[in-house]
């Protein structure tokens, strides 16, 4: 009998398996531009996302003051006001999302390559004087006090740390990402109003059928994504192959130590790496909440493994490879629960990335950020 | 490039397991009481977690009736040792040990869900700690010859086939739709409620509860569009299955069990999705003094399964105060206990569930607020 579901639900199963699929591109693109550029699986990427499904749904229920419920019906707003809480929720996503993957790459990484700076001294020495301050007290003003004491000394020590200028082992890196992604989950789980709950996100967009595609009913929200989703790869890969600083992103890529030979800024292009990828993955968390109406602290752990598998299966590094990626990715999880049942979703998604490992180590469109290709 | 893989690969694997543990701060011990009785009672449950929801009346209908018999016995108070599993099966068995460690506890109410339960019973077999759950419903549990078991409401094997009962006596539903989330409980309760209901099951699916998107599973139910939609499964799930199914025009009756009765859990969170939804569940509001105490400690209503671990807690308390000194003792007098309790009179079969068959209560979702309309017997 299932095996003739697919057949009769194929189309529905294709609508929503591309927007999903979307979602996991947008992300994917975070984890392939940082590996691009640096070599580094940022696996505190998850997180970014996390902290920007977060942003907005504070800017919709702090900022616009949006209740979750109206007289026990959804919020819903039309017009130009609908309009304008999409995009500005859409800018302070892509804006929390962009500022925490940079905060992560200066507290996390680039003291570990050994180009550490004031900034990310500081914040780490506050940081780590916050963790410290736990130990004796747990009322959060005092925390701060004792934080802020702390971090003087401990950032000259810090920086003393940083200044020698050596790149660190391969795996300080991911135990680094590791350990930020970790803190930072658990921080919002630790810190948000209610500890580890679902947090339902206003719905303000009625989700009207806009068209029937071969019986599949497609709604206004998948083509929100849709359509944001390329539009928003697209200047991506437009920034990428057009600009100046997109040019010294492949530069980079290519070789780091040549680049900045010639005159690369390489950490401004680490920088903006971070942003771009940030800011990517908070446009794909505005979405995420437009679909799926939730939010929840570890909500980027499961979708941040998809999305890092989208990227391998596509081609690590690769711009195209994360679109097609999650594209492959998200449909073959439908298609494949369909066919064996909901519970096989996982299993399927990850044996897809082993097929197309085997066959083409290097993944479908291969490894190339660094190359025209991109 | 190959050594980076292999590093990736590891990196990715211990990331994880990392993930998979983390956050388990196994024992806590955050209760109010006194902390100098020499006697105290243990309770397994999720205290954070996905359905920490349903954990809070657990431990608030253990912690009212462990205060009330300190106020009423000052000279021989009992503590009341909270233990936080987050409902995982995972977190079970080292809870499971740190109760045990603990010499001065006497009895564990709870584990609050199946699968910790199933997790975590075979170490208090071995230890001889009796265990009396107010929630755990699997229909199997019983059936794994554990002496220390012990469960004061009907457990799935009555619920699902009630739950059956009333879909296909009341409802009179066409067809009808199964969904699972693959968990001890939820699949224990769909699958008895499929088996009830027959011929009538059109469509069946599994969603993995971990997966922010179920399109599989509402595309299915979209094909086959039965009148009457059941899932097994926590209130968490049943939001987002609720919203999604709504949303792709499922027009279909939803049914849910115990695990989804939860008003901030469910009914305020799904809003408009969750209207008109009906739940089942073995709990009852108990009685009228209970209630007003409740009321008068937690200033709300009592919630899903607050006077089963009320009377759960009573179970122990009143064994101690007959005079168990010791965990044999307990475990003893857990075997020959027959007392009233606010939900049904008290007393365990051999196989560790309570004697008095249960009735099952029929909830509704009317105008946002999760109200009983009728009994299942």
């Amino acid at each position: 009998m299932s095996n003739w579901l697919i057949y009769r639900t194929f189309w529905d199963l294709t609508v929503s398996g591309l927007v999903l699929g979307l979602i996991y591109a947008l992300v994917a693109l975070g984890y392939t531009m940082v590996y691009g550029v640096l070599r580094l699986i940022n696996f505190a990427h998850s997180e970014v996302f996390m902290v920007g499904t977060f942003g907005v749904l504070v800017s919709l229920t702090k900022v616009f003051g949006i209740p979750l419920f109206e007289g026990g019906q959804y919020p819903f707003r039309t017009g130009f006001v609908l309009v304008g809480i999409l995009l500005a929720s859409l800018l302070i996503g892509m804006f929390v999302s962009g500022v925490g993957a940079i905060a992560i790459e200066r507290i996390a990484y680039r003291p570990l390559r050994g180009a550490g700076d004031v900034y990310g001294a500081v914040a780490l020495a506050f940081i780590t004087g916050l963790i410290l301050s736990f130990i004796f007290s747990s009322d959060i003003g005092l925390n701060l006090i004792i934080a802020a004491v702390v971090a003087g000394p401990l950032s000259i020590l810090y920086l003393r740390i940083f200044k020698r200028g050596r790149q660190a082992p391969r795996l300080a890196f991911l135990i680094s990402a590791i350990g930020v992604s970790m803190a930072l989950a658990e921080a919002v789980a630790i810190w948000g109003p209610d500890e580890r709950v679902v947090y339902q996100t206003p719905r303000i967009l009625e989700k009207k059928v806009l068209f029937t595609f071969f019986g599949a009913h497609v709604r206004i929200d998948y083509v929100i994504v849709a359509v944001g989703a390329v539009l928003m790869m697209t200047s991506l890969l437009l920034f990428v192959n057009r600009t100046r600083l997109g040019r010294g992103i492949r530069a980079v890529a290519q070789d780091a130590e040549t680049s900045r030979i010639l005159g690369v800024n390489v950490d401004l292009v680490i920088l903006v790496t971070f942003l771009l990828g940030g800011a990517m993955a908070g446009g794909a968390a505005m979405m995420f909440t437009l679909v799926y109406d939730q939010t929840r602290f570890n909500i980027g752990f499961l979708l941040g493994v998809k999305s890092f598998t989208a990227a391998v299966l596509g081609g690590i590094g690769n711009i195209r490879g994360a679109l097609l990626g999650g594209v492959v990715l998200g449909l073959a999880e439908n298609y494949g629960s369909a066919v064996f049942g909901g519970q096989w979703k996982d299993v399927i998604a990850f044996i897809v990335l082993l097929v197309v490992l085997m066959f083409r180590p290097t993944g479908i469109l291969g490894e190339s950020l660094a190359k025209a290709r991109v | 490039m190959k050594k980076f893989w292999k590093l990736a690969a590891t990196a990715a694997a211990a990331s994880l397991i990392v993930a998979a543990c983390g956050g388990s701060d196994s024992a806590s011990d955050t209760t109010s009481a006194p902390k100098d009785c020499a006697v105290s009672l243990g309770l397994q449950f999720p205290e954070t977690g996905d359905a920490a929801n349903l954990g809070a009346p657990m431990l608030k209908g253990a912690q009212l009736a462990v205060d009330e018999y300190n106020a009423a016995n000052p000279d021989a108070c009992v503590t009341l040792k909270t233990f936080d599993t987050q409902g995982d099966p995972a977190k079970a068995p080292g809870v499971a040990a740190a109760v045990i460690a603990d010499k001065s506890i006497l009895g564990l109410i709870g584990p609050g869900f199946s699968g910790e339960s199933k997790a975590a019973l075979p170490a208090y077999e071995a230890a001889g700690l009796g265990t009396v759950t107010g929630s755990a419903t699997n229909a199997e549990l019983q059936l794994n010859g554990w002496k220390v078991f012990h469960r004061i409401l009907g457990n799935d094997s009555v619920q699902g086939p009630a739950i059956a009962k009333y879909i296909v006596e009341t409802l009179k539903p066409a067809s009808v739709g199964i969904i699972d989330d693959a968990s001890e409980y939820g699949k224990g309760l769909a699958d008895t409620v499929k088996k009830a209901v027959g011929a009538g099951v059109k469509a069946s699916d599994s969603i993995d509860p971990k997966a922010a998107d179920f399109s599989a599973a509402v595309s299915k139910m979209k094909d086959a569009n039965p009148a009457v939609i059941f899932y097994g499964g926590y209130y968490g799930e049943a939001v987002k299955l609720s919203k999604q199914l709504r949303d792709a025009g499922v027009k279909a009756t939803l049914v849910f069990g115990d695990g989804v009765k939860d008003q901030a859990g469910y009914a305020d969170a799904a809003g408009p999705a969750a209207e008109g939804a009906i739940i089942a569940c073995p709990c009852k509001d108990g009685s009228a003094d209970f209630i007003s105490a409740w009321q008068a400690k937690y200033k709300e209503v009592p919630g899903t399964y607050g006077a089963e671990y009320y009377d759960a807690a009573n179970v122990f308390l009143n064994i101690i105060k007959a005079g168990a000194k010791d965990r044999a003792a307990v475990q003893a007098a857990l075997g020959t206990y027959d007392a009233a309790g606010i939900t049904k009179q008290i007393k365990f079969g051999a196989n560790g569930d309570a004697t008095e068959a249960a009735t099952v209560y029929i909830y509704k979702v009317t105008g946002g607020k999760i109200t009983y309309v009728a009994d299942v017997k």
